[in-house]
């Protein structure tokens, strides 16, 4: 680990001054940031920790939705009570993540942008385009349990490990930025992240002195919600797959059905394919296997992963099972 | 049998005596004892096979506050690995001795700085050059050979009986290949040491469950007389057997205390421990089993092919849970080995039975079916009147009784009859069971003890307390022996300037520390009850409440001690003929109940019952606490630890606790553990049997048996994974 400059900026302006010195980088929880950086695979010059900007923390927006400030610990974001009660598949998977140690200290704009668990990615000993690019890719032949099946490419086949972006991309939430010089935008969950390509080492379309400073959930849809994720234990492990789901039955047919996969691809992976086969079916296990097997489709691997194309799938349908049980039980 | 013993004291389930210092952070584990050291940090090899053609440390020389870089060209001398002594704990571990790499993480470098983030930036700033050769990895059965014995005092071929014949009068048979992974103990407190030298004297605070071993290693790495050697461990934060020897941390920071003539500190961190500390290897398992049709076991046949690092001979056994098990007409096992690039294999708890409790116990469940026997049936039907792998009579035996009484406590009876026939909603239940059997090992030891004019007995060995509760059950035994209240009791351990014992390890720990303390207060009781005007045999003479008692005499300790300089006693230990004579095991039986997802395939423990018996109970709840560990290490053994070699490199993959995935609270569900309390006589004294590893013997056996029981499917290849059972 290099020696750097910590610099803890009182505001979003002065943050983002820091910020554009050469080789710097945000800091949320540092849970992910300061772990990469111990292993010598983040090396910034300086860390500009985010803790002491206001950033506004929860409200309610003009549409009834809710707004989170990025600084906003998971842990109080599993809990808050709007969360508890209109996005719960959004509590459920933070809650499904990490410990509650670093539930307490990680944050949402943190836990968006935390980066893979590939193992070579994080041991510098080995070629990883992410990390360097050009220098190849010790995945593609080696252990690759974690490793992902939709996506891919040559370059990288690398996962993005959260959960809570996973609900996120099901919610349709939206993160809104700032630039030095007071540009802003908004972005969606699902457009935040990339596919790698030929550019594993650009994760999203951010710029690197750009400051999430909040998130937005729409206005609740109601409907059951489930995060279903499976993983090697039962708790303190990334998810091998998961599934985030939104499920509202009407008269036996799928009203409203929201799906995010986790632990598969490049980024939280909205699986649309299956949305579509989904709405206005009937409620059944033959539809939810078709819609997954829809969703699946394009799935490719070679290597130890590729169980998880037949885990992703079934993941699916039991979670959709469960949720049309619970929505006819209602 | 030890009529002094009346359970005043031993067997209570006290709260450990050391728990107030852990808990308010008081006791100083090795890395924190107050000593203003210098600290250094590995810098590990990238490749498993070659040498370090070369290596630049000027960059790293220039950081602030680096005081020395150790590399193979400027180390101080030390004797090449495996110099010295046969065995591999006290043999040299001499690094840096040469530009040779053996092993992938084997270190090439040591930085030491004022501080850890000083060192650390200059171990990035070091380059090396390495020729590098293809390693050598893994198992090749075309390339073993017989190993040279196997851990844990088997030989590494047993032929009694004739198996061919055997197995030719079988009506069934099964024929199963099993693989183990490599695993790693990965106890709470990484392995660190603070070393200094008093010019010829050497001085190591470190993590040690054996400290006499660890006292001859560095010895034998540094060229130096043991007695100029003291090693202290009071504090150990687990061992799991990563801690019976030495390791390179200690042996490095001793060598740069000497080089800088000041203390430094070397603390292995996570990813080091991948490689520098020492791991459990991948095993290919062949069992043969063959049967009558009336359930009677004809014949066992155990063969393993694993691997050996460079210099560091040991071979897993895990035919040692065929051994004492089930009476049959043959039992053959053979171990063969290679010598590999690996890093160092050594033992991991119950080394040999926790890997066998789970396939021998497994494949003995397969033919239970074969044969159309509940598995429970079969193994009652197969109990041997003598020991089957070497003919010899059992100490004693008690297999049975425990499973029979687990059986009872879990409710055996409910047991889903067909494979995969019981369902709640999306899952499948299944109830499996194991027998589980682990070696009763006896040491040498030896123990001093004083007590005080003002009546305070003092403890004193170089026995460890690894995490396991030994303060607190010697502090019973002398209680019990001496009448004392355990306030008045000081216990000292680990300490290389106390009386030897063996130590941690193989749990024979309890055994033999608490024999040679037993034999130290007969000792004592005789001085004591002379000094007290006492002249009938002194186990006649109850001392209890500081008071000896024989007829209707009763006379206070104090008034013998007050006017005395003290007492003093020794006592001490070693294995009796009964430990050549007969064979000495522990025993237990577990029974557990799984469900598993239809659509995840997802394993959920939901119970276990677990009966064991360990000859006397010393503390019940350090015993439970004990018996629920091995518990907890038979579900992550079965269900969820496989450590990921790298092929490509000899490296590990999965080098944090985050992706080697040990046992988590939620993995553990509600578990009973009881104890059939029989002293064993034959044992030792004070009638005790090793209890450490027992209940991880078995326990992934009987989660593997469940597993079938509720999928109708069985995995050879450990561990249980999800994606195997889909
Ligand atoms: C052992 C372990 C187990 C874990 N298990 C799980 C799990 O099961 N599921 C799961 O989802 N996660 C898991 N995590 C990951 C955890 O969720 C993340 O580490 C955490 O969410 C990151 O948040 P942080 O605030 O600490 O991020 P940091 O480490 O501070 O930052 C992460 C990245 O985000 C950037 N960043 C932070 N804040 C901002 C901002 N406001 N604007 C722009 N950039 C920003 C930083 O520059 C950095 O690149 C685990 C982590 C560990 C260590
Ligand atoms: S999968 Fe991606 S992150 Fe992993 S080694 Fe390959 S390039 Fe690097």
């Amino acid at each position: 680990m290099k020696p750097f400059q910590f610099i803890r900026p009182d505001s979003a302006d002065t943050a983002l001054d820091a910020i554009s010195a050469e080789n710097a980088k945000f800091m949320g929880g540092g849970t992910n940031l300061v772990d990469l950086m111990k292993l010598q695979v983040e090396t910034p010059d300086s860390v500009v920790d985010i803790h002491r900007i206001d950033m506004g923390g929860f409200s309610e927006t003009e549409e009834s939705g809710l707004r989170i400030g990025a600084d906003v610990t998971n842990t109080a974001l599993a809990n808050h009570p709007k969360v508890r009660k209109d996005y719960r598949v959004l509590s459920e998977a933070l809650l499904s993540g990490a410990t509650a140690q670093l539930r307490n200290r990680a944050t949402t704009g943190g836990n968006f942008l935390q980066r893979t668990r590939c193992y070579y990615f994080m041991d510098t000993t080995r070629p990883c385009n992410k990390r360097e690019p050009g220098s190849g890719c010790a995945a593609l032949d080696g252990p690759s349990r974690i490793h992902a099946i939709l996506g891919a490419s040559d370059h990288c086949i690398a996962t993005h490990p959260s959960d809570m972006a996973v609900a996120m991309a099901a919610l349709d939430a939206q993160l809104h930025t700032r630039k030095p010089g007071g540009e802003n935008r908004t972005i969606a969950a699902t457009e935040l992240h990339r596919l790698p390509g030929d550019t594993p080492n650009i994760e999203t379309v951010l710029d690197s002195d750009e400051l999430i400073e909040s998130v937005t959930l729409p206005q609740p849809i109601g409907g059951t919600h489930i995060y279903r994720k499976v993983r090697d234990r039962s708790s303190y492990a990334f998810a091998l797959v998961s599934a985030a789901l939104v499920l509202k039955i009407h008269d036996g047919k799928i009203e409203t059905v929201r799906l995010a996969l986790g632990g598969v691809a490049h980024k939280p992976w909205r699986a649309a394919k299956a949305e579509k086969c989904l709405a206005g079916a009937e409620a059944n296990d033959e539809n939810f296997r078709a819609a997954a097997e829809a969703e699946l489709a394009d799935a490719n691997s070679k290597g130890d992963q590729t169980f998880k194309i037949e885990l992703t799938k079934r993941t699916i349908v039991a979670a959709l099972s469960e949720a049309a049980d619970r929505e006819n039980a209602a | 049998m030890n009529d002094i013993i009346k359970g005043k004291w031993i067997g209570k389930p006290l709260d450990r005596v050391d728990g107030p210092l852990k808990v308010s952070g008081e006791a100083a584990y090795a890395a924190e004892h107050d000593i203003d050291a210098a600290i250094g940090f590995i810098v590990e090899s990238t490749i498993a096979n070659g040498s370090v053609s070369s290596i630049d440390i000027s960059k790293a020389e220039k950081v602030e506050g680096v005081i020395a870089v150790l590399t193979h060209e400027n180390a101080p001398k030390m004797k090449p690995w495996g110099d010295g002594a046969d065995d591999r704990f006290q043999q040299s571990h001499g690094v840096l001795v040469d530009a040779a790499i053996r092993h992938y993480g084997q270190p090439v470098a040591l930085v030491v700085a004022e501080t850890l983030e000083q060192a650390r930036y200059a171990a990035i700033l070091i380059s090396v050059i390495y020729d590098e050769k293809t390693p050598k990895l893994g198992i090749d059965r075309d390339d073993s050979e017989l190993a040279d014995g196997i851990d844990g005092g088997l030989e590494e071929t047993n032929r009694r009986g004739d198996f061919e014949k055997a197995w030719g009068e079988s009506d069934l048979t099964v024929d199963l290949n099993f693989t183990t992974p490599h695993m790693i103990q990965a106890a709470m407190e990484p392995h660190a040491a603070i070393a200094e030298w008093d010019g010829d004297r050497l001085t190591v605070h470190n993590s040690t469950q054996v400290i006499d071993w660890g006292v001859g290693c560095l010895a034998n790495t540094f060229g130096i007389d043991k007695n100029n050697i003291r090693l202290l461990s009071p504090y150990i934060g687990g061992g799991f057997g990563s801690k019976l020897g030495q390791h390179y941390e200690t042996i490095l920071a001793a060598a740069a205390a000497k080089k800088l003539d000041r203390p430094v500190k070397v603390v292995q961190t996570r990813r080091n421990l991948f490689h520098d500390g020492p791991h459990r290897s991948r095993i290919e398992q062949r069992i043969r089993l063959g049967a009558t049709k009336d359930g009677t076991l004809k014949a066992i046949n155990f063969e393993t092919w694993s691997t050996q690092a460079i210099g560091h001979p040991f071979t897993e056994g895990p035919m040692a849970s065929a051994a004492n098990a089930y009476r049959c007409d043959a039992l053959h096992w053979t171990g063969k080995t290679r010598e590999t690039n690996e890093t160092i294999n050594d033992s991991m708890r119950a080394p040999g039975e926790a890997l066998g409790g789970i396939t021998f116990e497994a494949a003995i469940d397969e033919l239970a079916e074969k044969v159309g026997m509940d598995p429970l049936e079969f193994r009652l039907k197969n109990e041997p009147a003598e020991d089957p792998a070497s003919g010899k009579p059992f100490a004693t035996r008690d297999l049975v009784d425990c499973l029979k009484k687990g059986a009872e406590a879990f409710g055996w009876d409910a047991r889903p009859k067909e494979p995969r026939s019981r369902m709640e909603g999306r899952k499948l239940i299944g109830y499996g069971l194991a027998s589980a059997i682990r070696g009763n090992m006896m040491m040498e030891g030896s123990c001093q003890i004083d007590l005080s004019s003002s009546g305070h007995l003092t403890v004193r060995m170089d026995m460890t307390d690894i995490g396991t509760g030994t303060y607190t059950i010697l502090t019973q035994i002398a209680a019990e022996a001496l009448g004392l209240h355990p306030d008045d009791i000081t216990v000292e351990l680990a300490d290389s300037d106390n009386p030897t014992t063996s130590g941690s390890g193989g749990s024979f720990g309890a055994g033999t520390s608490g024999s040679a303390l037993w034999n130290a207060c007969i000792a004592m009781r005789e001085k004591l009850a002379k000094a007290g005007g006492f002249n009938i045999d002194p186990d006649g003479i109850a001392f209890d409440e500081g008071a000896m008692q024989a007829g209707d005499r009763s006379v206070p300790l104090r008034d013998v001690l007050k006017d005395s300089d003290g007492f003093s006693a020794e006592g001490s230990i070693e294995p009796g003929d009964e430990h050549d004579d007969y064979v000495q095991n522990s025993y237990g039986a577990h029974f557990c109940e799984v469900a598993v997802d239809i659509d995840t395939c997802e394993v959920e423990v939901r119970r276990f019952v677990s009966v064991f018996s360990a000859g006397r109970i010393l503390n019940r709840k350090t015993a439970r606490s004990q018996c629920l560990g091995g518990l907890v290490w038979g579900i992550g053994g079965a269900l969820r630890e496989e450590l990921w070699l790298d092929e490509r490199t000899g490296g590990y993959v999965n080098r944090d606790l985050a992706e080697y995935h040990l046992a988590v609270n939620r993995d553990v569900p509600q578990c009973e553990v009881i104890f059939l309390e029989n002293p064993d006589p034959k044992s030792n004294p004070i009638g005790t049997k090793g209890i450490g590893e027992l209940a991880l013997c078995g326990a992934g056996g009987a989660i593997v048996n469940a597993i079938y029981n509720a999928t109708g499917k069985r995995v050879y290849d450990l561990p249980v994974t999800l994606d195997k059972l889909m």
